[in-house]
């Protein structure tokens, strides 16, 4: 069994490591220090972690306060709930221009037991849609560190999502991360799957099934959904002769399903399956169970494209 | 270091007079900023007007020869319709020409109808703002910033009477006194007036002082027309330690122009040619 870790965790443990060497690097929650990991931070540098209580909006605005004068803030707390205080990231981080990394953690359905209203799944579109906002979700621990230390001296303001779940190592410990390309991990060319977060295993673990039925279909690592890599994504298209499938742990609506379909049907016209929620809301459960029904776990992702490809 | 400014509130008498002279000349530039412009906010511009030209001209230490600079005394505008009284001083003190300010709202000016940091950087565009209520947040997080770097720098941010019915500003004077924030002011133009009505008509702000009491700041009151008085208030703060200062300042809407003043239709509309002569004609007696 590889190594299972939760990207928050990783997180958390990396963020406490970059500030030993980078003193402008602050840290903020709204009082959820202990889920998003942050605390790991806070323990080390407590002149450096504001703690907001319950106010996210008056948190990033205070980030974005922070990185004008010049300090290298990450704003954390629930993906929805980070988010949701939209008009501030609208202004006072976005069009402001400032270096903040709001990070949103527990993404996805696959919070599970806490219901809907704890689950991102609209954080995506929503971020992605301010000019300047990059938008990283990285699929294991390895990539979070390597994430994290890339995000010390990104500019601009980032949008950083990961899980609250533990999610199965891809990459090895050499891993480098590259900012806006895509990665693949495995090759194929009967169909392509992109990506992202936590559908990335499973996705790998679908195209194993997939190869077993005869299949030959490519995985590629979506980490940057915006900028996203168009030459890489085309390529990819292109390559498995525009059968293209999206995985995620989000609304199929504005997530990476429709940013794979921008790029295509601007560039590449190919037919598509978007696995994703379906223009539904999240609900409790088991996060197992909430990816069998929404097709997102390895069999449900195998199950969808050979569909697909009938 | 500060060519325009001698970065303190203590003045005296010749000096006050010397900023009341600057301010009404910046009412005149307001004014034909907006009548060229075709539209924008008279009336919180001119309310604002006196303490904005106190903050350029005596109080922050800036260098417009060198906006950057890391110490810079900070100036958030939250109150984002207001900053052509931002611009006139902009122009006065060098940051833009005066030429440039005929180009308020109109396609490519660096003069955005709301205040935009990234085009051109000057005290009270330290931010972007323009959408109520966020600020005071943003101001806090610079005064954090002083603070991890020695109180290398005080912030200053303008409020909007209206805008305080905004939840976030609540937010950020329940965590300012948090942060023991004593390098922040925070100033309240209160005009009574707002697009709809009067303040105390649409969402009364009443009893305010016992409020702001309550959360903690140092609370002063003054005549926001006042020149010294709003100087001896700066100057208060900075005296308070361990606690953020605010500074109600009773004003009037449309101050110095008589058709304009306590006029709740002159909030968001431009004078015509005609109304813009008369003002000026007023404001230069």
């Amino acid at each position: 069994m590889s190594t299972m870790k939760a990207t928050r965790q990783a997180f958390g443990e990396a963020l406490a490591r970059l500030g030993e060497s980078r003193k402008d690097v602050v840290v903020l929650d709204a009082d959820l220090a202990v889920s998003t990991k942050s605390e790991l931070f806070a323990k080390k540098f407590p002149d450096r972690f504001f703690e907001m209580g319950i106010q996210e909006a008056n948190m990033l605005g205070t980030a974005a306060g922070l990185a004008l004068a010049g300090k290298v803030p990450f704003a954390c707390s629930f993906a929805c709930f980070i988010t949701g205080r939209y008009d501030q990231i609208r202004l006072s981080v976005a069009y402001s221009e400032a270096n903040v990394r709001i990070v949103g953690t527990h993404a996805g359905v696959a919070v599970g037991d806490d219901g809907y209203s704890q689950q991102g799944l609209e954080d995506i579109a929503l971020m992605r849609v301010l000019p300047g906002m990059a938008v990283i979700q990285p699929a294991d621990d390895v990539e979070t560190e390597a994430v994290v230390q890339y995000l010390a001296d990104h500019q601009g303001p980032v949008f950083l999502r990961l899980t609250r779940q533990n999610v199965e190592r891809i990459h090895a410990e050499d891993y480098v991360f590259r900012f806006g390309k895509v990665e693949t991990l495995r090759g194929g060319e009967d169909a392509v799957i992109f990506a992202t977060g936590a559908q990335v295993s499973h996705a790998l673990r679908a195209a194993e099934r997939l190869e077993a039925d005869g299949l030959s279909v490519r995985v590629v690592n979506v980490h940057t959904i915006k900028p996203l890599d168009v030459e890489g994504v085309v390529e990819a298209a292109r390559a498995c002769g525009g059968k293209v499938i999206t995985a995620e742990d989000h609304s199929v609506i504005g997530g990476l399903g429709s940013a794979v379909a921008e790029v295509l049907g601007e560039h590449f016209p190919s037919k598509m399956l978007r696995i994703g929620l379906r223009d539904v809301f999240g609900e409790s459960g088991s996060p197992d169970d909430l990816y069998r029904k929404h097709g997102l776990d390895a069999e449900g992702i195998a199950r969808q494209v050979r569909d697909f490809l009938r | 270091m500060h060519p325009v400014s001698p970065g303190t509130p203590r003045a005296d008498a010749a000096r006050i007079a010397e900023l009341e002279e600057i301010a009404r000349r910046m009412r005149v530039d307001i004014i034909e900023m907006l009548e060229k412009a075709g539209s924008g906010h008279p009336g919180g511009s001119l309310s604002a007007i006196d303490m904005v030209t106190a903050l350029y001209f005596q109080v922050l230490r800036h260098d417009p020869k060198n906006p950057a600079r890391p110490d810079r005394d900070r100036f958030v505008l939250s109150k984002g319709h207001g900053v052509p009284a931002v611009y006139a001083c902009m122009a006065e003190a060098g940051y833009v020409s005066r030429e440039e300010l005929a180009t308020l709202r109109k396609l490519g000016s660096r003069l955005q109808g709301h205040p935009v940091t990234s085009f051109v950087l000057a005290p009270g565009v330290e931010a972007c703002t323009g959408s109520l209520g966020q600020g005071l947040s943003v101001a806090q997080g610079m005064a954090l910033a002083s603070k991890l770097d020695g109180d290398a720098f005080r912030v200053y941010c303008m409020l909007g009477d209206g805008e305080m019915q905004e939840g976030q500003v609540w937010e950020a004077l329940m965590s300012a006194p948090k942060f023991r924030l004593d390098n922040l002011v925070a100033i309240l133009d209160y005009n009574k007036a707002q697009i709809d009505g009067f303040t105390r008509d649409v969402m009364d702000l009443e009893p305010l002082e016992e409020k702001l009491c309550a959360f903690n700041w140092h609370v002063v009151r003054i005549d926001g027309h006042d020149i010294g008085a709003f100087l001896r208030a700066i100057e208060e703060a900075h005296g308070t330690k361990g606690k953020p200062t605010f500074v109600i300042a009773d004003t009037v809407k449309g101050k110095g122009v008589s058709f304009m003043e306590g006029q709740v239709g002159w909030h968001g509309v431009a004078p015509k040619r005609e109304e813009a002569q008369r003002a000026i004609e007023e404001l230069k007696g």
